[in-house]
């Protein structure tokens, strides 16, 4: 039913224009520039139909822009927008058969619940407006609250109430503007979980925006990482997470370990990379840089530690002479933080499966990771990018 | 050690408590003169002159209409409050929409325009009207239309001002959501913007029917031979002032604090009503 | 239910551009615009014109413009004493209103809890009474038989023969009762919005009580004490109502002048120039009083 959004051969996964009549949504080459700054800048998506898609990034990249473009609710300052082949770039938000999840829910004061879901039957004059609702209300599990007003609701069951009331429409198109925000965590893993349930259920396009990237991974078929106001990578969550081209991915997905690196040789499938006097291998289709100077990229969950010169579990790059100066307890897992040779702390997440024993501070240890997993960034991005959330 | 204690305990619940306290005594001191008016309105004076409490009696209210001038001041007030509010309001509510919603060259001068007649001394505001009026050759017109046209003007700010910031407190995600969900923006206007601003709009339609109906001093300018019922009462209350101008009084507050309390009472209701 | 969404540039924009272009906002305006600039700015223009004319016209004979610039200081000259005494009995009763209804406004933001928007009813509902009326109880209330001026001569405040209507002290207590509403209503709104957690955090500081009202809580209600005081002494300046039911010819206000100059002795040009003379007064101590005060905010 949903597809992974990644035409062959494309850099990275957005619209190829080919097919004519695409049934999903397309934005294409859309810019949406203010007064003082661009907010969005020639953005190139593809959403398929049916699939549940996440628009990913941090506070002020662009994503609420696109979603309200979308909407209808602003209007691109150049590029197209259609819709199962219809241009609805500049249609009217109330033509356009598109609902939107407000962020504050924006659930009418003055107006019951029952009054509130049946609000968009009611202005397109609907037929059987009762029992739609009553249906739609019982999905949401509110039937009970119909005639209470939104205000002597909770968070959680308001959050649900917006969601009904937009769904109820059966939009081609359903847009969550990071609907999750104000809930406390197990009502957000609950809802994240329904939203998934429902999605498959009713089997509409949801666009989903968020900064969380936890929250995105899980619920998503396909992701989108956005970053003033271009998409750096889109692709299924495992695949952006394991195999990341740019830093800003590879740091805001999860976390990550960059080392520099200079590149001594290429082949079909490796590419080996001189890290710090140490040789280091990568396959090479995980290789994101052309020039000779590049970020040597692996997960802190993928580097393994062990005592000096013990024969680890890697037959892969060993890298010795590691002294760790910080060790935190997570009950799960241990976080080491490890000062390797030539200065830098790499991070070190070690699952507390007995495996090896928690080591202390200030021992001396030796790392390794299994090349499959390592990843190769262009040098000439920030190694910092995407690492200061404002979570 | 426990009873420095208590002490300081006793002390503290004297300085919690004493400010509430003071509070309250304010609070009666603004009733008094109510209490007065209410309670000379059963007056029977002994003379017309003396303003003082002689003997009970319902006269006063059962015949309110002993000098049939008092009441006819009442009527034509009445008329000037309803006409007055109706254009203040009106005009009123544009602008606070205005404002609020749109884009303008020169919004804080209006700003400022708006505010001023609020803070104006209503000598002022009297006195230049009246200049207008004469120099425009209307001295001899002066009456009902001259003050109908100075209420309008002086209620027109409290309009805005009350109205503006309902507006204003007003998610403006709501109108976006109604626009999501079908509605067009003739829709959107008059089944969610209205009936949340409408509170405001009546409060402010309130505020104006009673400025209008107590104003005296811009009035008694402007009015010519028109009475007013505080023009009225200005005018007897050298002479000698007949109880049943303490019957209307009277009911002003009655009417007024029955609205006031009908709303407090009702919005207390719906919190009450909260899960 | 307000938006958290508040930190995106794009979204602070964005809410910018929704004010919408075009014509409709000035159609909107007019209305009210015009009203107001015909009934109260071009008033102006004509009260200053008035003042300007040759005082020896009339209404009946008509009035020339002489450009008469006398009018000015004679009406100094003849009337300083009543402008005088408006402006000390104006900043007296400014004052009163002051202390009292700062205690007022404080037990109803900080100390009524549930009973918040009752009292803020009751502060108002008086006054939905006539004006006039309202005044008229004073003179009972502080007639010369009355229960108060009895208890004041039995405790020796007042003289046996001594009296309080048409004395100062009435004038000022009616001008007080009557202007209050004006002073809590903008008070309240001031200390309201301060935060409650700032003066729990001065008392974790070691501030006694008293040190937290004058550095925390006083400093935060300026706005409102401004808005309060202006709002209270520019129209008690002007009342004339409370001194001529109140009072007694020895405290005529500026107000009852002008007013008696249109009225009874039909003088348009002295009572436009008299009524120049104290608008020109209060904006000059606004203009002051605000500067120093230093807030530019006053709604």
């Amino acid at each position: 039913m949903s597809q992974v959004a990644e035409a062959p051969g494309s850099e990275d996964g957005a619209a190829t224009g080919k097919d004519a009549t695409y049934d999903g949504l397309r934005l294409q080459k859309v810019t949406k520039s203010f007064a003082t700054f661009t907010a969005v800048h020639e953005l190139d998506l593809d959403i398929p139909r049916g699939s549940f898609f996440a628009l990913l990034g941090p506070s002020g990249c662009g994503k609420t822009t696109t979603l309200r473009m979308v909407a209808g609710l602003e209007t691109p300052t150049s590029g197209s927008i259609t819709l199962a082949g219809a241009d609805i770039t500049y249609a009217k938000p109330y033509r356009r058969p598109v609902n939107t999840v407000f962020q504050s829910y924006a659930l009418f004061p003055h107006l019951d619940i029952f009054e509130n879901v049946a609000f968009g039957l009611r202005r397109r004059r609907s037929k059987d407006v009762e029992s739609q609702v009553h249906e739609m209300l019982a999905l949401v599990e509110l039937e009970t609250q119909a005639r209470k007003k939104p205000a002597q609701l909770s968070g959680g069951q308001q959050q649900r109430v917006a969601l009904a009331r937009a769904l109820i429409n059966k939009p081609e198109v359903l847009l969550l503007d990071e609907p999750l925000g104000a809930l406390d965590l197990k009502l957000r893993r609950a809802m994240q979980i329904e939203l998934k349930r429902i999605q498959t259920e009713v089997g509409l396009t949801f666009v989903h925006v968020t900064h969380d990237q936890e929250e995105a991974m899980t619920m998503a078929d396909t992701v989108a990482v956005m970053n003033k106001g271009v998409i750096e990578q889109m692709g299924a969550p495992s695949v952006l997470y394991e195999n990341p081209r740019s830093t800003f991915v590879a740091n805001f997905l999860g976390q990550s370990n960059l080392i520099e690196g200079t590149v001594t040789g290429r082949s079909a499938d490796v590419t080996s990379v001189d890290m710090h006097g140490i040789s280091v291998s990568v396959p090479t289709a995980r290789t994101h840089v052309d020039g000779d100077q590049g970020w040597i990229g692996i997960r802190p969950e993928k580097v393994l530690i062990g005592e000096p010169g013990e024969a680890l579990d890697a037959p892969g790059n060993t890298i010795p002479g590691g002294v760790i100066t910080d060790v935190s307890f997570f009950g799960v897992s241990t976080q080491y933080l490890v000062r390797m040779p030539w200065g830098q702390e790499l991070q070190v997440f070690e699952q507390n499966t007995g495996r090896t024993r928690i080591f202390g501070h200030g021992e001396k240890v030796e790392l390794s990771w299994r090349p499959e997993y390592a990843f190769l960034l262009d040098h000439d991005q920030d190694a910092t990018a995407g690492a200061d959330r404002d979570d | 050690m426990s009873e420095a204690k208590a002490r300081g305990g006793l002390g503290r619940r004297v300085r919690e408590h004493l400010v509430l306290v003071l509070g309250i005594l304010v609070l009666l001191y603004t009733f008094v003169p109510i209490s007065v008016v209410v309670l000379m309105s059963f007056n029977d004076p002994a003379s017309r002159n003396v303003y003082r409490f002689d003997a009970f009696t319902l006269d006063n209210w059962l015949h309110p209409c002993v000098d049939p001038s008092m009441c006819d001041s009442v009527a034509r007030s009445v008329e000037i409050g309803l006409l007055a509010t109706l254009g203040a309001t009106l005009l009123g509510t544009l602008a606070a929409f205005a404002l609020v919603r749109h884009d303008f060259v020169g919004r804080s001068a209006t700003n400022v325009l708006i505010f001023l007649p609020m803070a104006a001394p209503e000598i002022v505001m009297g006195s230049s009207l009246l200049a207008l009026f004469v120099a425009a050759g209307f001295s001899g017109q002066l009456g009902f239309w001259t003050i109908l046209i100075a209420h309008i003007m002086f209620c027109l700010s409290f309009v805005v001002v009350t109205v503006r910031a309902r507006l204003a407190g007003m998610d403006d995600n709501l109108e976006q959501a109604a626009m999501d969900l079908y509605a067009t923006p003739a829709q959107t206007f008059w089944r969610v913007t209205f009936p949340l601003v409408f509170p405001g709009i009546l409060g402010a339609a309130l505020l104006s029917f009673s400025l209008s109906f107590d104003d005296f001093i811009i009035t008694n300018l402007n009015a010519g031979t028109t009475t007013t019922f505080p023009m009225y009462v200005w005018g007897v209350a050298q002479r000698g002032v007949p109880m049943q101008v303490n019957v209307i009084g009277t009911l002003m507050f009655a009417i007024s604090i029955t609205i006031v309390l009908a709303a407090e009472v009702n919005s207390r209701r719906r919190t009450r009503s909260l899960g | 239910m307000a938006s958290t969404a508040g930190t995106s540039p794009a979204l602070a924009a964005a809410s910018e551009s929704t004010r919408k272009r075009g014509r409709v906002g000035y159609l909107l305006l007019l209305p009210a615009l015009a009203w107001l600039t015909l009934f109260f700015v071009i008033p102006l223009y004509s009260l200053v014109a008035t003042s300007l004319f040759d005082p020896s016209g009339s209404d009946f004979r008509g009035y020339t413009m002489s450009w008469a610039w006398g009018n000015y200081t004679d009406a100094l000259q003849e009337y300083w004493q009543p402008l005088l005494r408006s402006i000390v009995y104006g900043g007296i009763a400014t004052l009163f209103c002051l202390i009292l209804g700062y205690v007022l406004a404080y037990a109803i933001a900080f100390k009524a809890g549930r009973w918040k928007n009752l009292m803020l009813v009751l502060v108002i509902a008086p006054f939905f009474t006539s004006f006039l009326i309202r005044t008229l109880s004073w003179k009972l209330i502080l007639a010369d038989d009355g229960l108060i001026v009895n208890t004041l001569q039995a405790v020796h405040v007042l003289g046996s023969d001594g009296r309080l209507l048409a004395t100062p002290v009435a004038v000022i207590a009616g001008l007080t009762y009557n202007f209050l509403p004006f002073m809590v209503l903008p008070l309240y709104a001031s200390l309201d919005k301060i935060d409650h957690r700032l003066i729990e955090a001065s008392g974790d500081l070691y501030a006694h009580p008293a040190v937290g009202f004058f550095k925390v809580t006083w400093p935060l209600s300026l706005p409102g004490v401004v808005s309060g005081t202006l709002l209270t002494f520019i129209p008690a300046a002007g009342d004339f109502i409370n001194v001529q039911l109140l009072g007694s010819p020895n405290q005529r206000m500026v107000g009852s002048v002008i007013q008696s100059l249109f009225t009874d002795a039909n003088n348009y040009p002295a009572a436009a120039s008299l009524s120049m003379i104290l608008m020109l007064l209060i904006v000059a101590m606004v203009l002051v009083y605000v500067r120093r005060a230093g807030t530019e905010e006053l709604l």
